[in-house]
């Protein structure tokens, strides 16, 4: 059995305090459902003094219409509240998609919505025991000086590996923060940063506290295409979030189209929206539209050996999941997964 | 090794057609979902006791003996139930000997629990082969000669590897006949973790190679797949091309239950482009006659003993891992003694209170430990029944033991309970009890390793495969798998159909997901359950268990093995279900997505090719 090293818990049960108590020890952590930190601290990739537990603070769960068609999601609420909400169904169904293929049932059950838009990034080299990673003589990420994903790389390429990422930027998500200093709204584009050490932008002692979803066109539809080795449990090898407004004469008027897994950022689809906009859905102009699409997705996307498996399949596999998800989103037949 | 028999290369020379290709098994492990556990405990008076997660307590307290240099009598090794084993827990390993010795300098009790990257290590899987298969068949599909060659990739120490390397060859000789055979196979050690025993011990992968070379023969020839294994059916009570033994032999009943089952006649070949079914059949062994140290006496011992409460409490060396043999002790005695089994109590895997069986490894427990069981429970009836028939005087003939009394057939007036029954038979002989053994035939083949693979029964069976190809991923999705096996009799069908299908799913498991292998740094790939993948419940395909019973003569009640054989058919008909859906063959394993999608490019491309020299002739 892998033991966790020595650390303490604290379960305040306001956002104020936690705030107090992440920022008065030098290394604390903030914990919410545990299914990502937990694993990490067993392969001593983060050693806390402290952990700093929001389990307790109810405030932070829940999902609620608020003003003017935005959506509030509680970052505290799980994973599978999410999935299943009829709320979040109906105005992101990428975002349901996405959060109903996070891992598997138990998993989706603990973790968080706040925690997966929050989640490590991953590596062959990185997500490893503390025993197998002095083998190997560490890595860049952690420990180390060198990367192993691209030899005499000076840059981490850890890959993304959060499902709900991709699916939050195509509905334009704006996140909200606490901190010492007060509140912080940021749309959740400006979150990210392409180094895969630490892949996010946050001021010290901050702490996500909600994500808000802007209200999407009557003739929205989403979708999210998750590849992956089995039908639960694994981390994307690929994950496609395809947002479509239709109107009313069923032409396309917005499009987005994001990736991730494959680098240490979420990758938007150049051009996505310029190639789908205007077409009618169903007709033969929109089905080469979104072959265009997935050529663009392919040209653009060069996934790396960061994680384990055959990486000139995951880039055939863009082609492929970039149109399916996208003519899933046009039928409402998502997600696109193999079982 | 270096085996053969009969004139292969005279087969290949005289032949209508001949078929020589490469394939190969990549490696995996088992994943007990149960780390290895040991405990050990040194009293006051100089015993060493160990609890071992093992599945062979007998030859861990021989090798704990051995090793720290103590007296066998000084040493009591325990085996508690097992969280699977697989083979797994086959060989003695480190912890075993560190628990024992930390426990005698210590005085204290000592624990050690292995993680899970801990198990990963120890391994012992199945062996990485490399094989090259020259098969000879006449154009009616006959196969007239095997030819094999098989590089084995041991990794760093031996475990059972002679074993696996006798096996390699030794166990292909069934369902089919054929009358010339020749293997070399060489095991290699290279500088990973140590290959061993693992459910289907050495034959696997040469199954796999063979079965799919066989229905590359039969597209050659324009044959029904299922309709060349019957043409070569090696049939009942027969000898195989090398010296074994077959007495009952169910496999053309398995062709038929697959066949009738997956409604194969009216759908192989006929279903939609990217669906296919593919078929292959296989034979194991139940229990071998060679023990792992040269001896004479049984194999498997088992002791009753009867307490004045009617209890019969049942002690046996066998291991139970989880495959239920302490139920199938339980239900013997319950059956000879005409008792209910609630009144049958087993102790098992304790070697200071049961007698010596050698452990739950080549498919042995059943047969072994069964027939034994059946010699210890029949002594003890025959106490009991001359008892009666002396207490009614009547002639022992008309003592009848069944459903919980004792009966004169005679004169059904006259009947006991069998607890007074018991307490006769206390009276008139002794402090009642029994013991029984079991110990195998003289088999084998006259040669050395002739002895190695010969088993006093063998398990038949045979796979249907449905399979659904996903040819823009590459990805195979197993739609159902039909499992026919003979395992002579289904003692318990319920356990036997849970072999049937665990063992179909561990070995779909291994063609299409695991992967147990070695990065370039010489660091294990992924030794987690989240790097190393086996399947989740929806991963796993439907399973239809088709139990065939054959009723073999020397089994206990006819029954054979059920937990090894049936894993074996499903690699290669995964392979020959993928042809039958989109015209490739598989022959390297696993069938990741990537590798099935290079191979449908790499048979697109030729088929255009192909069609562009057509064009170029016109």
């Amino acid at each position: 059995m892998l033991r966790l090293p020595q650390f303490e818990v604290a379960t305040p049960s306001t956002v104020r305090e936690a705030i107090e108590l992440y920022t008065s020890v030098e290394g604390a952590l903030i914990v919410a459902g545990g299914t990502d930190l937990v694993p990490n601290m067993k392969h001593e990739l983060f050693t806390p003094p402290l952990v700093v537990s929001l389990a307790n603070i109810a405030s932070l769960r829940g999902i609620a219409r608020i003003d003017k068609g935005w959506l509030s999601i509680g970052a505290m609420t799980t994973l599978a509240d999410v999935a299943t909400s009829d709320l979040v169904t109906a105005q992101a169904p990428a975002l349901a998609q996405a959060t109903g293929l996070v891992a598997g049932p138990q998993l989706r059950a603990m973790g968080t919505l706040g925690g997966n838009v929050l989640l490590d990034t991953r590596c062959q080299w990185y997500n490893q025991t503390y025993f197998w990673r002095q083998a190997l003589g560490f890595c860049l990420k952690k420990d180390g000086s060198k990367c192993h994903v691209v030899e005499g790389g000076s840059k981490c390429v850890a890959a993304a590996s959060n499902d709900s990422a991709p699916a939050l930027m195509t509905l334009g998500a704006i996140l909200v923060f606490e901190g010492p200093a007060g509140r912080r709204s940021v749309p959740i584009d400006d979150l990210w940063l392409a180094d895969g050490i630490v892949n996010k932008r946050l001021e010290p002692g901050e702490i996500l506290v909600e994500i808000q979803i802007p209200p999407t066109a009557p003739g929205h539809r989403g979708a999210y295409g998750k590849l992956r080795e089995r039908g639960s449990i694994d981390f994307p090898l690929l994950g496609v979030a395809v947002a479509l407004d239709v109107d009313n004469k069923s032409k396309i008027e917005r499009a987005d189209v994001v990736l991730t897994a494959l680098q240490a950022r979420p990758l938007r689809i150049k051009r996505a929206h310029e190639t789908l906009v205007g077409h009618e859905v169903g007709t033969s102009e929109c089905a080469t539209a979104i072959e265009v699409t997935a050529e663009l997705a392919h040209k653009q996307c060069h996934p790396m050996p960061n994680i384990l498996g055959d990486h000139d399949w995951r880039r055939e596999m863009v082609t492929v999941y970039v149109r399916r998800t996208l003519k899933a989103a046009i039928d409402r037949s998502g997600p696109v997964h193999h079982v | 090794m270096h085996l053969a028999f009969g004139d292969v290369d005279a087969a290949a020379q005289s032949a209508d057609l001949v078929i020589e290709d490469d394939y190969s098994f990549h490696g995996t492990t088992h994943t007990p979902i149960e780390p290895h556990c040991a405990i050990g405990q040194y009293s006051a008076d100089g015993v060493l006791t160990v609890w071992s997660s093992t599945q062979i307590t007998h030859y861990v307290h021989r090798a704990l003996a051995r090793v720290l240099e103590l007296q066998p009598a000084k040493i009591r090794v325990i085996q508690p139930c097992l969280g699977g084993a697989f083979g797994g827990k086959s060989d003695p390993f480190s912890l075993e000997f560190c628990v024992a010795k930390l426990a005698m300098v210590t005085r204290r009790p000592v624990k050690m629990l292995w993680t899970r990257e801990e198990v990963f290590y120890a391994h012992r899987g199945r062996h990485p082969m490399q094989l090259h298969y020259r098969t000879s068949a006449s154009k009616d599909g006959r196969v007239s000669g095997v030819d094999a060659k098989i590089l084995i990739d041991g990794g760093s120490y031996s475990s059972f590897g002679l074993v696996t390397t006798y096996y390699a060859g030794q166990l292909l000789t069934g369902p089919y006949d054929f009358p010339s055979y020749r293997f070399d196979s060489t095991r290699v050690f290279t500088n990973k973790p140590p290959c061993g025993p693992k459910r289907g011990h050495g034959s696997v992968q040469p199954r796999f190679a063979f079965e799919v070379q066989l229905d590359q023969i039969a597209e050659r020839l324009g044959l029904d797949p299922i309709e060349i294994r019957r043409k070569n059916f090696q049939g009942e009570n027969t000898k195989t091309v090398n010296g074994q033994r077959i007495t009952s032999n169910g496999f053309a009943q398995c062709l038929n239950e697959v066949e009738r089952a997956s409604d194969w006649k009216a759908r192989r070949g006929k279903l939609p482009h990217g669906r296919g079914l593919g078929v292959a059949g296989s034979m194991y062994i139940s229990g071998t006659n060679y023990p792992v140290y040269p001896n004479k006496m049984p194999q498997a011992g088992v002791q009753l003993k009867v307490d004045r409460s009617g209890l019969v409490t049942v002690f046996t060396g066998g291991n139970d891992i989880g495959q239920g043999s302490n139920s199938v002790v339980c239900y013997i005695v319950a059956e000879e003694l005409g008792i209910p089994v609630d009144c049958v109590r087993v102790v098992a895997a304790d070697t200071d209170l049961c007698p010596v069986d050698l452990g739950a490894y080549s498919s042995r427990v059943t047969f072994m430990v069964g027939n034994a069981t059946i010699d210890a429970a029949r002594k003890l009836r025959r106490l009991v029944v001359t008892a009666v028939a002396e207490h009614w005087n009547v002639a022992e003939q008309r003592v009848r033991m069944i459903e919980g009394v004792v009966v004169d057939l005679e004169d059904v007036t006259k009947s006991l309970p069998y607890v007074e029954a018991f307490h006769l038979a206390e009276e008139k002989f002794d402090t009642l009890g029994s013991t029984g053994s079991y110990n195998t035939p003289t088999l084998g083949g006259d040669y050395r390793g002739g002895t190695i693979g010969a088993s006093p029964a063998y398990s038949f069976t045979a796979h249907v495969v449905e399979v659904d190809v996903d040819e823009e991923t590459g990805r195979i999705r197993i739609e159902k798998v039909w499992i026919a096996h003979d395992c002579g009799r289904a003692l318990n069908p319920m356990l036997v159909a849970g072999q049937m299908e665990g063992s179909a799913y561990m070995g779909a498991a291994e063609a299409l997901m695991e992967e147990h292998d070695i990065n370039r740094f010489g660091l294990h790939r992924g030794p987690s359950l989240l790097d190393y993948r086996i399947p989740t419940s929806v991963d796993t395909p439907e399973l239809a268990a088709l139990i065939v019973e054959s009723l073999d003569p020397e089994g206990p009640y006819g029954a054979k093995e059920a937990g090894e054989g049936p894993l074996h058919p499903v690699l290669p008909a995964i392979s020959n279900a993928v042809f039958d859906a989109v015209g490739v063959r598989l022959k390297h394993l696993p069938f990741t997505p990537a590798r099935v999608l290079a191979e449908l490019r790499a048979a697109n491309s030729t088929e255009t090719q192909a069609v562009s020299a057509h064009r170029g002739r016109n």
